[in-house]
């Protein structure tokens, strides 16, 4: 068959997906560098920290104590359920025995850190993208130039340093928590002696399981800042843009940390 | 080149979304001056300003600050040149999150210019010049939205600039209220000394507090002159501008 490549609708009509995944794949190339520049800029800004310690310690405090008690809840029902799940998995193939082990190496490890990360990501991430989002449509953020002041000194600075020491001791807090919350399953529900799970989590317990998933939690947390922070600054579009900065900031860090969880699972484990 | 003048516009150029705004604007202001840059809604005369403090980079064209160029600055210059500037923005953009007090000694506290007691005189006497003393704790919600422009001015003039722009100081006012700012507004002039570059549509307050018109149009100044000559100019795009008309060579789009 012959296609007749001068009708102009059948060019048009081939063109446009190949030019729509041409422009897609630029932006994102485009972006991935718009993020990497703001955060050399942050980083480079460090020195700024001590005379903006007021701003990170108020950051710490809605970053991390405000956190805690959602961060408590959903990590209590996933040791409770990895616990339950474990049990049955269990069934036949492994003794019960070792259910504290299972259900304590995969919280340290994996969902400590990554259901952590992706809280935040709702919580803290969104929160930062609103609230610099609809400073910027409401020109608080010019104002501050306006100033001489820098908004990358003196806004993401304090949220990123505060959101990436909060997000591994928050981490450590949802690691107990949710240990905890596997002790009850198994204890109440399961009837396993404390001593027994207990035992089982010590012998199993290695400091390079919890060093690691306090590493990938060191990364979210600064991932949900500085996705926050972009996102935030590049708002437009009045009310309605900043909604769409606070799904967007939420889609792309959560996104971000599943990969970046990825790929440090194979360099760490 | 004009060397009286203190800030020199040349041949700005600036499109957003490939649609062009500012199509090679040249401008003069002298030191001193107060003046108006007149143009419809959606002209670009607020882009222009911010072009002026640097808040917006443009694709072409220069600006020079006392001869030194913003266009081209570093950052680090950039930002040494915007203490010579206050500026009032549209919906004041205050800080929400901080009282009066804090955001009208921001500028001067991160800084560190001044000590603790004299940023509290300097507050003290800043929010009285705006006719808004004993406000220091309130929030911007607690404010109506002239009392938030005084509070934006106040901010605007903490840091002694020399120069203070002023995007759209009366739109959205009542018309006491935009008399009250247009007062405030010759009040800083002739006692700071500033040059002031006013941004409006309002005809009422810019023959009022201006003494310099320049008008945008189409991304470029067609029309410069004194209030006298803007008053009795013939151009036909000015003239139905100065006269609010609905017929004539400007369009309704």
């Amino acid at each position: 068959m012959e296609i007749d490549d001068t009708n102009p609708r059948l060019r048009e009509r081939i063109a446009r997906p190949i030019s729509a995944v041409g422009r897609m794949v630029i932006t994102s190339i485009e972006q991935t560098g718009a993020i990497f520049i703001l955060l050399g800029k942050i980083l480079r800004s460090s020195f700024h920290l001590w005379r903006n310690r007021r701003l990170v310690l108020d950051q710490m405090l809605l970053i991390g104590v405000h956190s805690l008690p959602l961060v408590s809840i959903i990590a209590v029902f996933t040791g409770a359920v990895s616990a339950w799940q474990a049990a049955y998995q269990f069934e036949g193939l492994v003794p019960l025995d070792y259910l504290g082990a299972g259900t304590s190496t995969a919280i340290f490890i994996e969902l400590g850190p990554v259901l952590t990360g992706i809280i935040l990501a709702g919580r803290v991430g969104s929160s930062i993208a609103a609230e610099l989002g609809t400073m910027k449509v409401t020109e608080q953020i010019d104002a501050l130039e306006s100033l001489a002041i820098d908004p990358v000194h003196y806004l993401a600075l304090p949220r990123f340093f505060a959101a990436t020491m909060m997000t591994p001791v928050l981490t450590i807090f949802a690691d107990f928590v949710a240990v905890m919350g596997a002790f009850i399953v198994s204890n109440i529900l399961i009837g396993q002696a404390a001593h027994v799970f207990f035992d089982s989590v010590q012998s199993s317990f290695e400091l390079r399981s919890l060093l690691g998933g306090l590493t990938k939690a060191l990364v979210f947390g600064a991932t949900i800042a500085v996705v926050g922070c972009f996102v935030g600054f590049r708002t437009s579009g009045g009310a309605e843009g900043v909604g769409r900065a606070t799904i967007q900031a939420f889609v792309l860090s959560a996104g971000l940390i599943l990969i970046h969880d990825y790929i440090l699972a194979t360099i760490i484990f | 080149m004009n060397f009286l003048a203190v800030i020199e516009i040349r041949n700005l150029q600036k499109s957003f979304n490939g649609k062009p705004v500012l199509r090679g604007v040249d401008l003069d202001i002298q030191k001193g001056e107060s003046q108006i840059i007149i143009g419809r809604s959606g002209c670009g005369k607020s882009v222009l300003l911010k072009h002026i403090i640097g808040l917006i980079k443009p694709e072409a064209g220069q600006i020079f600050i006392d001869g030194e160029e913003v266009t081209a600055s570093a950052t680090r210059d950039l930002y040494r040149m915007r203490r010579k500037f206050g500026m009032l923005f549209q919906g004041a953009a205050l800080f929400d999150s901080m009282t009066v007090e804090e955001n009208v000694a921001l500028g001067v506290r991160e800084h560190r210019m001044f000590d603790e007691a004299e940023i509290n005189r300097r507050v003290v006497e800043k929010l009285e010049l705006v006719g808004l003393p004993n406000t220091q704790h309130l929030k911007p919600a607690e404010l109506s939205g002239g009392m938030k422009k005084r509070v934006g001015l106040a901010r605007a003039l903490m840091m002694d600039p020399e120069f203070v722009l002023y995007d759209e100081p009366t739109t959205g006012l009542d018309p006491i209220t935009s008399d009250a700012i247009n007062d405030l507004i010759i009040e800083c002039n002739k006692q700071l000394g500033v040059t002031s570059i006013v941004v409006t549509h309002d005809m009422t307050s810019a023959y009022k507090v201006g003494n310099r018109f320049a008008m945008l149009h189409d991304g470029q100044v067609i029309f410069t002159g004194t209030t006298d000559e803007v008053r009795n100019t013939n151009h036909a795009v000015v003239r139905q501008f100065i006269e609010g008309r609905a017929d004539g060579p400007l369009q309704i789009y």
